[in-house]
């Protein structure tokens, strides 16, 4: 079984989204994470971590008042950073 | 009661380094020089008969001789309004006026300056249309998209900057330029970060500089409108030395700023020195501070321009924190805009926005200052990691 967590980080400025996410994927391991922001530079730092961090972004999207991020994140890439 | 008399700073500052040129290079003294001689020298309304006014129309001249020798076009075809955003506005939209019959498709890249990205939105409000074309993850712009975009129904011009100064990324100008000549399409080439500091390219109809970027006074635009170049003043036509700038000529200025720029391209040497500082910034950033992102390409690049992105940091806290420690430099983060926005340039890119700094080489910029970055940037990043509670 994956783990599967929601984590929101509306009314957070960047890079603490981003933060969250990767201090969430290290301490679960192989997890899927739904991650909530309103800070516009998550647009491009989500998918911008998952690259660096071998994690996928599985899918993204926004309306206006937030930004959703679907990342399925494998324990072994997080370690180590 | 408050003081209302004009000051100058009182505090000296000392043991600093200034590593923020692509914002501004400092002054060259070649250019002080010329500018305080020009002081006493070219005061005089140039568009008069009198002595003293020949006099500033010689200097006037001699500028527009020396920026049209660097930037290898005709005298008369450089004009020197008071900023770059003010020659890119002048100078596209006059393109866009010019072609308006041919059609109302501007094409422009998605780094261009956001003064570019304005005229395109004034342009797109009025009804016209515009395309922006993409870049890869190295900032340079993807022929193949830019030649498909010059071949739809109805493009009138291209824009496209020769260098970026957020990215540091070198186009194509080469290919940009032959794209536009078999298709008889103008190029509108933004040359504000390469001029004095790379060879000039040719091949473009319209061009903007600014002379504040290579060490020149602040104040001085260069636009420049190649001959036979479709090209409609948006302005209402002044009737003194040059038309498309409206109002009296600041001739100090404009002389310094020439002088600047033959002394910044004059000295050969000075590229080769800062492509060998920036390399090893490139080269050993990564190597000591774990988690950073280098942005732009490593060959097709400014030489003075290093950028990258240090996972986990807030670019804000990163600047305020080099600058106790004596360090300028510049980022494209978010948080150190006036907007939560952060660079369209990187985001355009889709390299790491957040945690970025942009370290801008001035020509006095020696390997001590490198070393002085080198040595006080692992701490910083590891420190600000820490307050974040970022993992390790």
């Amino acid at each position: 079984m994956t783990a599967s967590v929601t984590l929101d980080c509306r009314g957070m400025r960047c890079p603490q989204p981003v933060v969250e996410l990767a201090r969430t994927a290290a301490g679960l391991g192989n997890c899927e994470v739904l991650l909530l922001a309103d800070d516009p530079a998550t647009e491009v730092d989500v998918p911008a971590w998952c690259r660096l961090r071998g994690a996928t972004l599985l899918e993204s999207g926004r309306d206006e008042r937030q930004r959703w991020f679907r990342v399925a994140v494998s324990g072994e890439a997080q370690r180590g950073a | 009661m408050a003081d209302s008399s004009v000051r100058t700073g009182d505090r000296l500052i000392a043991d600093r380094t200034y590593l923020d040129a692509t914002s501004t290079e400092p002054l060259r003294p070649a250019a002080r020089a010329v500018l305080l001689a020009a002081l006493d020298e070219g005061w005089a309304d140039p568009a008069r008969l009198h002595s003293e006014a020949r006099r500033a129309r010689l200097l006037y001249d001699n500028a527009r001789e020396v920026v049209a020798a660097e930037l290898r076009c005709r005298a008369d075809e450089v004009s020197f309004p008071a900023s770059g955003t003010a020659a890119v506005a002048s100078g596209l939209t006059g393109l866009l006026r010019g072609r308006r019959r041919a059609g109302d498709v501007l094409v422009h890249t998605a780094v261009e300056h956001s003064a570019v990205l304005r005229v395109a939105s004034q342009h797109a409000a009025a009804g016209g249309r515009c395309t922006s074309v993409p870049v890869a993850a190295d900032g340079r712009v993807d022929v193949e998209d830019l030649t498909r975009a010059l071949d739809q129904d109805g493009a009138a011009a291209l824009a496209c900057q020769w260098a970026s100064l957020e990215s540091s990324a070198v186009q194509p100008v080469e290919t940009v330029a032959r794209a536009c000549a078999e298709r008889e399409l103008p190029w509108f080439a933004d040359l504000a970060a390469g001029a004095g500091r790379l060879p000039v390219p040719s091949g473009w109809a319209v061009a903007s500089a600014s002379a504040h970027k290579w060490g020149g006074p602040a104040g001085v635009g260069v636009l420049v409108v190649r001959h036979g170049s479709r090209w409609r003043d948006p302005a209402p036509r002044d009737d003194r030395l040059d038309p498309r700038v409206p109002g009296y000529e600041n001739v100090p200025a404009v002389l310094a700023a020439a002088a600047a720029l033959q002394d910044m391209a004059g000295d050969a040497d000075r590229a080769r020195r800062q492509r060998h500082l920036s390399d090893r910034l490139r080269r050993e950033l990564p190597r000591l501070v774990p988690a950073t992102v280098v942005v732009g390409p490593d060959d097709e690049r400014l030489p003075h321009v290093v950028s990258c992105s240090f996972l986990y940091v807030d670019g804000e806290a990163l600047v305020h924190e080099l600058d106790r420690q004596g360090l300028a430099v510049a980022s494209g983060s978010a948080c150190t805009a006036s907007t939560l926005e952060p660079s369209h340039v990187l985001a355009a890119m889709g390299v790491l926005t957040h945690g970025n700094i942009r370290v801008g080489l001035t020509a006095d910029t020696g390997p001590g200052d490198v070393d002085r970055l080198l040595s006080v940037l692992p701490g910083v990043v590891e420190s600000l990691r820490e307050r974040v509670g970022a993992p390790r």
